[in-house]
């Protein structure tokens, strides 16, 4: 039998809009692929750069960042506006880098979207599917 | 006497002259220890490495980017007490190691020998045969390595290269040292315990907001005022202090030679973190998504800027290969 590649997502979503969006999901019994682990963070804005590299290190072959709709919707005024900041340039970084900058996907989810959720993570999967594995460093290489 | 040798790898020797930069206090070193190997102060090559029984203390200096620097690196190790990582090509992979940003050795060589600007030659190889005789060279590496990446490492001395204060302070230790007295932790960083911006005289505004970003040549700074409040892209936050902030004074922006401050794993990303949080922090929402976009496209390479010195020892430290 031919292995089906199963992508591995590790999803950051932030506790007021995006978690919650989950959270619905969930609960109105929406169905999408069950390759996310979903971390609640308190803001997307709390989302370290260093989360999304040591993520993808470990072996995430994508990692989405789930927060509240701009302008406006941020529980802490701006964090979304850092976290989307954050994305531009980290985008540029991981093309330097060497992996594709769709692997890292940022998205305004809020508390009553769980449909969107779904939809996106749906998406999300299917795309990170078509890239394949994250590339890995070789432990060793000189 | 303790025996001390101070070892260039993949160096600029800049890590030399800063030692002999101490001056007079070089005559201190002298009444404590016999510097037993020192390429760069006298003629000495392998061989009189290898016939050196023991060494108290080594300062290796330089990136690893060779099979032979891998092995002088490993041979130190094995014959020394005490090894200090010095500079931050030791502690980091420092400059040479942005290489890991094209780690296909194919490339480099292109490069070098059959740009337009060369007249083709031949391309080195580990053996050769010249006039009759094999010439063996050391394997070419396609990455740049930390030391401690490597071998372990004792203390550690950033810098590009390390100051006067922090030569007297390792002086302090090897003084200890010889008369068996206590030694710091090993994996102490012989540098401040900050961030850079605690030790920046300049003036900082209460909230520091960059309105667009500037190049160092694009604009004449004021040098009294923090850089990163004029747009100029200082790596002061994100940079260990210790250095008596030798750029800044000469109206130059920090490019973070002392690696991350204590606790931070990964000093690029964390600069990027902050540089973004400054941008156009009182106007997001005016300029909207596409405005702030605008403005971020004017750092021109994030990486590079972020990681000048720091890229070897980095979370992801080399350009992978996603799907090429």
């Amino acid at each position: 039998m031919k292995k089906v590649f199963e992508p591995r997502i590790v999803a950051f979503l932030c506790n007021w809009c995006a978690y919650s969006g989950a959270d619905l999901a969930g609960v109105s019994r929406l169905k999408y692929p069950p390759n996310v682990v979903p971390i609640r963070v308190m803001c997307s804005g709390r989302v370290d750069p260093q989360f999304v590299l040591e993520a993808f290190r470990e072996g995430a072959d994508g990692v989405f960042i789930g927060g509240c709709h701009t302008p406006s919707d941020c529980h802490y005024v701006n964090g979304n506006f850092k976290t989307y900041k954050r994305k531009i340039v980290m985008d540029r970084m991981l093309e330097q880098i060497g992996i594709n900058p769709r692997r890292l996907r940022l998205e305004w989810v809020s508390a009553s979207e769980g449909k969107k959720f779904a939809e996106v993570m749906d998406e999300f999967i299917a795309e990170v599917r078509k890239l394949g594995p994250v590339p890995r460093m070789k432990e060793g290489e000189r | 006497m303790i025996r001390i040798a101070i070892a260039p790898l993949g160096s600029c020797s800049g890590c030399d002259v800063a030692i002999a930069d101490i001056g007079e206090d070089f005559a201190d070193i002298a009444k404590i220890a016999e510097i037993v190997y020192w390429p760069t102060g006298a003629d000495l090559k392998l061989e009189d490495l290898e016939a050196i029984d023991y060494i108290d203390i080594t300062l290796s200096h330089g990136s690893i980017r060779t099979s032979e620097q891998e092995e002088i690196l490993k041979l130190l190790r094995k014959k020394s007490k005490v090894m200090v990582a010095f500079g931050s090509c030791a502690c980091f992979g420092g400059i040479p190691g942005l290489v890991n940003l094209s780690p296909e050795r194919e490339d480099v060589m292109r490069t070098a020998y059959e740009s337009i600007s060369t007249d083709k030659g031949e391309w080195p190889s580990e053996k050769s045969k010249i006039d009759g005789k094999i010439l063996t060279l050391p394997k070419l590496y396609n990455l740049g390595h930390s030391h401690d990446s490597l071998v372990e490492m004792d203390y550690y001395v950033p810098g590009c290269p390390p100051v006067e204060s922090q030569i007297r302070d390792l002086l302090g230790v090897a003084v200890a040292y010889s008369k068996g007295g206590e030694l710091p932790p090993k994996g102490t960083v012989i540098a401040g315990a900050r961030a850079l911006c605690d030790e920046c005289d300049r003036e900082k505004p209460e909230k520091i907001v960059i309105d667009r970003f500037y190049r160092p040549h694009e604009k004449e700074a004021d040098p009294n005022l923090c850089f990163l409040a004029q747009g100029i892209i200082c790596m002061g936050p994100a940079t260990r202090s210790g250095c008596g902030t030798r750029c800044i004074n000469a109206n130059m922006p920090c490019r973070g030679c002392f690696g991350p401050p204590p606790g931070i794993r990964d000093q690029g990303s964390k600069m990027l973190s902050a540089i973004t949080s400054l941008l156009a922090a009182d106007r997001e929402a005016e300029l909207g998504e596409e405005g702030l976009r605008e403005l971020l496209e004017r750092i021109s390479d994030p990486t590079g800027t972020f990681y000048r010195f720091t890229l070897p020892s980095a979370i992801i430290n080399r350009r992978l290969n996603d799907g090429r």
